[in-house]
């Protein structure tokens, strides 16, 4: 008899395939993310105008930057904010929805206790996450391919390394936001409620802080700097290799390498903690 | 006769969700292996929180329950129970097909088992032809069945099944009935609350009736619904009553609706209806009339002295 956990990761990833909302949101990810890597740098190019988000950068830099060498930056530059935000809301759907179609009772009553359940989801989170990291890294591959082939350019790919590396960052940050996610979805047994606090936090309340943190109020600095956005935006900003164009919202110089990846790790410790007590510890009523 | 060994075992089982509310107190109840057991009692009477303390939904604040010799919840259990609780609670934007399969992968049916088990429970509950529709667009009687048919999958020794029939028209009760019926002939034991007396009656061999949280009463159905009565009208009714009262073979008289219910042995209708004649009394009906599980249930239920309220 197989065990329960990978039954209840099958059985997850099974919904998942078939869920349209998991498809929409893997869908607007990859477009935004190709709209602000490549679209609107690529266009500007072009158009040989600046301005908005790349204001200051010449021609050059612009086209620079969609090329196959920046697909890391490219990729995961992004997820500080709103592939964050995206991925907050499939952790919310994910877990949440069990309460709100009450078909928690329906994985409870099969066969998995509630620890084995939980552990089986997280699984088939980070699964479902890994393979939408990997769809976007390689719509960003092609694209920049296009490109440089498009305007006669070269075409290099960062090494194996960096690759890896950014491809285990942006694993890890959409991952923490994602389980944050599920953990509110399981601490408030339902979807709008997590979806519409985490949404707020990560688009508001994280901005608020930073900005004020950064222009009026020095004091707020040490609370900041252990915000699960800053901490991302400073882990992206780690693999920035082009830094003539300005870097997507919310990247960050704020925290080192090692604190940003130890303090989103903790981020991911607590929130799977939280959901699993919860989950554990109350009735299913 | 051998008592068959009890699949579901609950001794002095309480659950309280405040000082003041008390869903559950102090029960004790046995299923023994092979049986259909009804779990009778009024909406709100503590039948749905009994049956999530026993597939470990819902934590006893105090006492015992063991299911199939297991604590409740626990895998060791819950691989060997099916369990349809308070409506069927599907996804949406699956089939009822690929609801199935998902229920079939929590449950561990192996890998190579999962579509033909689908299939022979989607045979069984009659709901083949729409399989691969969505969930979200069947009627509420083809969710209870896909809820059934879930039950099912695991091919499950203890089957609970709570209000199965509701929402099912009359034609899918009477399946609903059938089903259960050859689950309970098949070995299985079946576990069933409902408030639809008549479906009870029909399908049960023992029930136990719960009200404001306490089992007010447990045993066949033949024995709750007790011996049948005689009905009798005659006329004059009360010098009828009178001369019933004195026989010695009489338990009981109770007049209803111009109608004097008289609880006495079979073997002694004929007598009954000679000493009315033989009084000068006009008899215009004399038969006998079985009690209802209905009759008995509201006689449990709202008799002051058997609940404590």
């Amino acid at each position: 008899m197989s065990s329960p956990v990978i039954d209840t990761t099958a059985a997850e990833l099974l919904k998942l395939v078939r869920r349209p909302a998991a498809w929409v949101l893997l869908a607007v990810a990859a477009v935004l993310n190709l709209i602000f890597a490549y679209v609107v740098p690529y266009l500007s190019y072009t158009s040989g105008s600046g301005g908005g988000m790349t204001d200051g950068a010449t021609p050059e830099q612009l086209l620079a930057s969609t090329l196959p060498d920046q697909l890391v930056a490219n990729t995961i530059g992004g997820f500080a904010v709103f592939a964050g935000a995206l991925a907050l809301v499939l952790g919310a759907l994910m877990f949440g929805s069990e309460y709100g179609w009450g078909t928690v009772k329906t994985m409870l009553t099969q066969r998995a206790g509630r620890g084995s359940v939980l552990l089986g989801q997280l699984t088939a989170l980070a699964v479902a996450i890994a393979v939408g990291l990997l769809v976007m890294f390689g719509l960003g591959a092609l694209t920049s391919t296009g490109i440089a082939l498009a305007e006669d350019q070269a075409i290099n790919w960062p090494g194996p390394l960096d690759l890896a590396q950014g491809y285990g960052y942006g694993w890890l940050i959409l991952l923490t936001w994602a389980v944050l996610g599920a953990a509110l979805g399981v601490l408030l047994r339902g979807v709008a409620l997590p979806i519409g606090l985490g949404v707020v936090w990560v688009l508001g309340i994280e901005n608020l802080v930073t900005a004020m943190a950064t222009s009026v109020l020095d004091a707020l600095e040490p609370l900041r700097d252990v915000l699960p956005g800053v901490n991302a935006g400073s882990l992206i900003n780690t693999v920035l290799v082009d830094r003539s164009v300005e870097p997507a919202p919310g990247v960050t110089d704020a925290v080192g390498e090692g604190r940003a990846l130890l303090t989103l790790a903790c981020y991911l410790v607590v929130a799977g903690v939280a959901a699993a007590w919860s989950m554990r510890r109350r009735d299913i009523t | 006769m051998k008592i068959a060994e009890p699949v579901v075992e609950v001794r002095e089982l309480t659950k309280r969700y405040s000082d003041h509310i008390t869903a559950v107190d102090r029960i004790n109840l046995t299923v023994r292996r092979g049986e259909v057991f009804g779990f009778l009692g009024p909406n709100g009477a503590g039948k749905t929180t009994t049956l999530r303390m026993l597939l470990g939904l819902i934590a006893p604040t105090s006492g015992d329950v063991g299911v199939l010799g297991q604590r409740p919840g626990t895998p060791a259990a819950l691989a060997r129970v099916g369990a349809l609780i308070e409506g069927p609670a599907f996804y949406p934007y699956l089939s009822g097909r690929h609801n199935l399969r998902v229920v079939a992968r929590y449950g561990g049916v192996p890998s190579a088992r999962i579509d033909e088990r689908v299939g022979a429970v989607l045979r069984t509950v009659d709901l083949a032809d729409r399989a691969d529709d969505k969930f979200a667009t069947y009627s509420l009687g083809m969710k209870q069945r896909l809820g059934v048919a879930a039950a099912l999958l695991k091919d499950p020794e203890l089957i609970v099944l709570d209000e199965p029939t509701n929402g099912l028209d009359p034609a899918g009760m009477r399946d609903m009935r059938r089903l259960i019926r050859e689950l309970g002939t098949e070995g299985r034991t079946v576990l069933l609350s409902s408030h639809l007396l008549g479906e009870v009656q029909q399908i049960c061999d023992r029930v136990a009736v719960i009200n404001h949280g306490q089992i007010v009463t447990e045993g066949t159905v033949d024995e709750l619904r007790g011996d049948a009565e005689l009905v009798v009208v005659a006329t004059p009714s009360d010098v009828a009553r009178d001369r019933l009262e004195a026989m010695p073979e009489v338990e009981n008289v109770h007049p209803t609706e111009g109608r004097l219910h008289v609880r006495v042995d079979a073997l002694h209708t004929a007598l009954v209806n000679r000493t009315l004649v033989e009084a000068g009394i006009a008899v215009t009906e004399l038969r006998r009339a079985e009690r209802e599980l209905e009759d008995v249930f509201f006689e449990i239920t709202q008799s002051p002295e058997l609940n404590h309220v």
